[in-house]
């Protein structure tokens, strides 16, 4: 017992010790937390891109909410149902009811050419026709600005991201579609979901300006209960009159962010891995200057009693302090940077922009951190370890 | 030169803190030369446009069709050499995560506008002579394992629920290294025939226009968009590179977020290998003090330890250069989402230049400190 608490004790002083003389090599020191913090900025900025992304596309569904398509269709882009489709889907059990009716939405979505703000170049913005039951196959929709369009009237409300992000798209603006002008009346927002990218206007406004007839690409559904989705799905798909494909909102949107998430994050890794190898190299640097200016004081406590396995957990415990110093700082830097940060990018499913924010999540934070002690441990660890060997009489003797 | 000897014998002084500098100047331009690779994937269509080539969209988005008489009309305009016409179709083989592009064209028309899409006399000959006939660039026949000859299924969620058979009559090579050679391209006369089953006969995506003389571009693409205003299906022209640019910058600014990442890594090497280097100047002090003592000027002194810093930085900077090309040389690591990812011999050279930088801004303090060493003080600290 007495053995143990003095191994404590010993490695508690030679900590001290070493986190005393900091100041004597502040520039190195600095030099290694701020490099540590660098590669923590990377990689949590770049993650966050990809949660914010992912947030933004699952923030969009909840799990009694489901979108059907024409079979063979992996988006609504290339999809397309009939009328008669869109009665039968709508009578299919599951679907939740109120007075007015079946909580189904068919719907039509186009692009549409838009300056973004930020480059001044074209994008392809969403232009979603919609039905009554839109605002209800969605959660969590709100007007926060202007009002509603009149159904009928070519008239446009806008998501509050597409607002933001591409120009003219305020109320009172006029949205230019062929050779017509449809104003600008509402603003809404989804708490931050896919529906924010997209403009809005009534589905048979924009089937007639489109030429598309009777003719819808999706229509979305709320079912009475989450557990109502198998037997909804079923009865659709084993139905001979029709032929289509029935997913969860939140499974469709989850595919469709699948590709540039899975992109983003790879590179993300890669590149914080490559920088947290140079990083090492940075520590380990660092490390051994820091045992080099004190071989003899390590000599000489060695020399006293001390062990060397205290030697070796002191030196390493103070590259983890050192190193989770800059990984709070790193992370800190992004959170303040990047956190919220506005932007928009291409869902190559959808052929379509979708504004999203950044996010550094406690996960992300937690992430950089881990990685930041890794390479902590690791540029210690070595330079511990020599310290530890050094025969004791000739450290003595060095200058 | 004469004093090349006594920077070397310096780095070697202590070998382990030289090697762990290099080591990670080298991490930092393995990044680079991987940035630089993942940015030209993603904005490289700009560079390899054709100057004399515009695309003609409809206005309101490109997935809007026009109309295929628009080829003749616009074949009338004073200064249009060549017209022709592309469709995006959208097709899956096998499995959507499989994706490349597909295109009906005219064979004769769109080989003269592409000249960088490299067939040799006889395929091009089996492409006129066959109806079902398609031709596919490189990068996906490698990636499929397609021959010539082979039949390729194709369905396409856009033109109805058939499955397209297409035979593959050729394979293309690109006539530049940045050439996107995923693309398919297939019989226009065939799609127009099989897809009027469904819908969409006699209308095409988007039109490429080659203009007599490039500098005229402007002009004739105004002319372009005069000549259909106020009809149903108005057009948006632009130049290919413009075109290309937008598609780049729907992504988002790639450009921005690269130069962002490499900034935060430059920052961090530099202090790293900063760091390293005024340690290496203050434990030599003395030596440098006798070095001034026996002659060695100021500028000798400060060109002395920039040697050694420009050293480390040119010998971690050729490596990791080296390295990154050796990386990126086997092309598209996504198998087919980054077609043209690959290290230009333009950003290698702003490599080199960036080590240099490197090499001189780590020695500079230190390099200024031991110029204005006085040498009573340092011979003090011997």
């Amino acid at each position: 017992m007495t053995t143990l608490f003095n191994w404590f004790s010993q490695v508690g002083s030679i900590t001290k010790f070493g986190l005393l003389s900091i100041p004597q090599r502040r520039g190195a020191v600095a030099a290694t937390v701020i490099g540590i913090a660098g590669v923590v900025v990377v990689l949590v900025g770049v993650l966050s891109i990809a949660t914010g992304f992912r947030r933004a596309m699952a923030a969009s569904s909840t799990p009694d909410s489901a979108i059907v398509l024409r079979s063979g269709a992996d988006s609504e882009m290339v999809s397309g149902l009939g009328r008669e489709d869109v009665r039968l889907i709508a009578d299919a059990p599951g679907v939740a009811r109120t007075t007015k009716g079946p909580l189904a939405s068919a719907e039509l979505f186009v692009i549409i050419n838009l300056p973004k703000r930020s480059t001044g170049t074209d994008a392809n913005v969403p232009l979603r026709g919609v039905e009554r039951a839109a605002t209800e196959v969605r959660d969590r929709l709100t007007l926060v600005s202007g009002r509603m369009f009149e159904w009928g009237r070519n008239e446009v409300i806008v998501g509050s991201g597409a607002s933001r992000e591409f120009a003219g798209l305020e109320v009172g603006s006029q949205l230019k579609v062929g050779r017509a002008s449809w104003p600008v009346v509402g603003v809404f927002s989804a708490s931050g979901g896919v529906a924010e990218s997209e403009v809005w206007t009534d589905a048979t406004v924009l089937q007639g300006a489109y030429n598309r007839g009777e003719s819808f690409q999706s229509v979305r559904t709320r079912l009475v209960s989450p557990d109502a989705f198998q037997a909804f799905k079923d009865a659709l798909t084993t139905n001979p009159r029709l032929s289509v494909k029935v997913l969860r909102q939140s499974d469709y949107y989850a595919a469709q962010s699948e590709t540039l998430t899975r992109l983003i994050t790879t590179l993300g890794v890669l590149i914080a891995g490559l920088m947290a190898v140079g990083a090492v190299f940075g520590a380990l640097n660092t490390m051994y200057s820091a045992v080099a200016v004190r071989t003899r004081e390590i000599a000489t406590l060695r020399a006293l009693g001390f062990g060397g396995g205290a030697v070796v957990v002191a030196l390493m415990i103070e590259s983890l302090l050192l190193a989770i110093a800059g990984g709070v700082l790193g992370g800190g830097l992004a959170y303040v940077a990047f956190n919220n940060f506005q932007a928009a990018t291409m869902n190559w499913q959808s052929f379509s922009q979708v504004t999203f924010a950044f996010a550094v999540t406690p996960s992300l934070l937690l992430q950089g951190i881990l990685l930041a002690s890794a390479i902590g441990l690791v540029g210690g660890f070595f330079p511990a370890v020599r310290a530890a060997r050094q025969p004791i009489a000739s450290a003595l003797r060095e200058l | 030169m004469k004093f090349a000897h006594l920077v070397w014998a310096n780095l070697l002084r202590r070998k382990l803190r030289t090697t762990l500098t290099i080591l990670s100047i080298v991490v930092a331009f393995v990044l680079f030369g991987l940035l630089c690779a993942i940015r030209q994937a993603l904005v490289g269509g700009v560079e390899l446009a054709g100057a004399d080539r515009l695309i003609v969209r409809h206005k309101v988005s490109i997935i809007q069709l026009l109309p295929e008489s628009y080829q003749a009309r616009m074949q009338r305009i004073a200064g249009v050499d060549l017209v022709t016409h592309q469709t995006w179709f959208g097709g899956i083989y096998q499995d959507p995560k499989n994706f490349f592009m597909q295109t009906p064209v005219v064979p004769e028309d769109f080989l003269s506008m592409h000249p960088e899409i490299l067939l040799s006399a006889e395929e091009r000959k089996a492409w006129l002579a066959t109806r079902t006939g398609a031709i596919v660039g490189r990068n996906t026949a490698e990636r499929f394992k397609w021959k010539v000859g082979d039949r390729v299924p194709i369905r396409s969620p856009i033109w109805g629920q058939r499955t397209w058979e297409f035979q593959l009559v050729g394979i293309f090579e690109g006539r530049e290294k940045g050439t996107d050679t995923t693309p398919m391209f297939f019989r226009y006369d065939y799609f127009d025939e099989v897809r009027q089953e469904n819908w969409g006969r006699g209308l095409v995506g988007w039109y490429t226009i080659r203009v007599k003389e490039p500098a005229r571009a402007a002009e004739i693409a105004r002319l372009v968009d005069e000549e259909f205003e106020n009809s149903p299906y108005e057009t948006k022209t632009e130049p290919e590179g413009a075109f290309a640019q937008g598609w780049a910058r729907q992504v988002g600014n790639i450009t921005l977020i690269v130069a962002g990442i490499l900034g935060a890594v430059f920052f961090t090497i530099l202090l790293v290998a900063g760091s390293t280097m005024s340690q290496a100047v203050r434990e030599r002090i003395g030596e440098l003090g006798v070095l001034k003592a026996i002659g060695f000027t100021h500028a000798g002194l400060l060109a002395l330890v920039l040697a050694e810093s420009c050293t480390l930085a040119l010998l971690g900077g050729g490596l990791g250069l080296g390295l990154a090309w050796l990386l990126t040389a086997g092309g598209d690591p996504t198998g087919g989402m980054l077609p043209l990812f690959n290290l230009l011999a333009r950003d290698v050279l702003i490599g080199v230049g960036l080590a240099v930088a490197l090499g001189l801004l780590t020695g500079l303090f230190p390099a200024l400190q031991a110029m204005r060493l006085r040498v009573a003080d340092a011979l003090r600290r011997m």
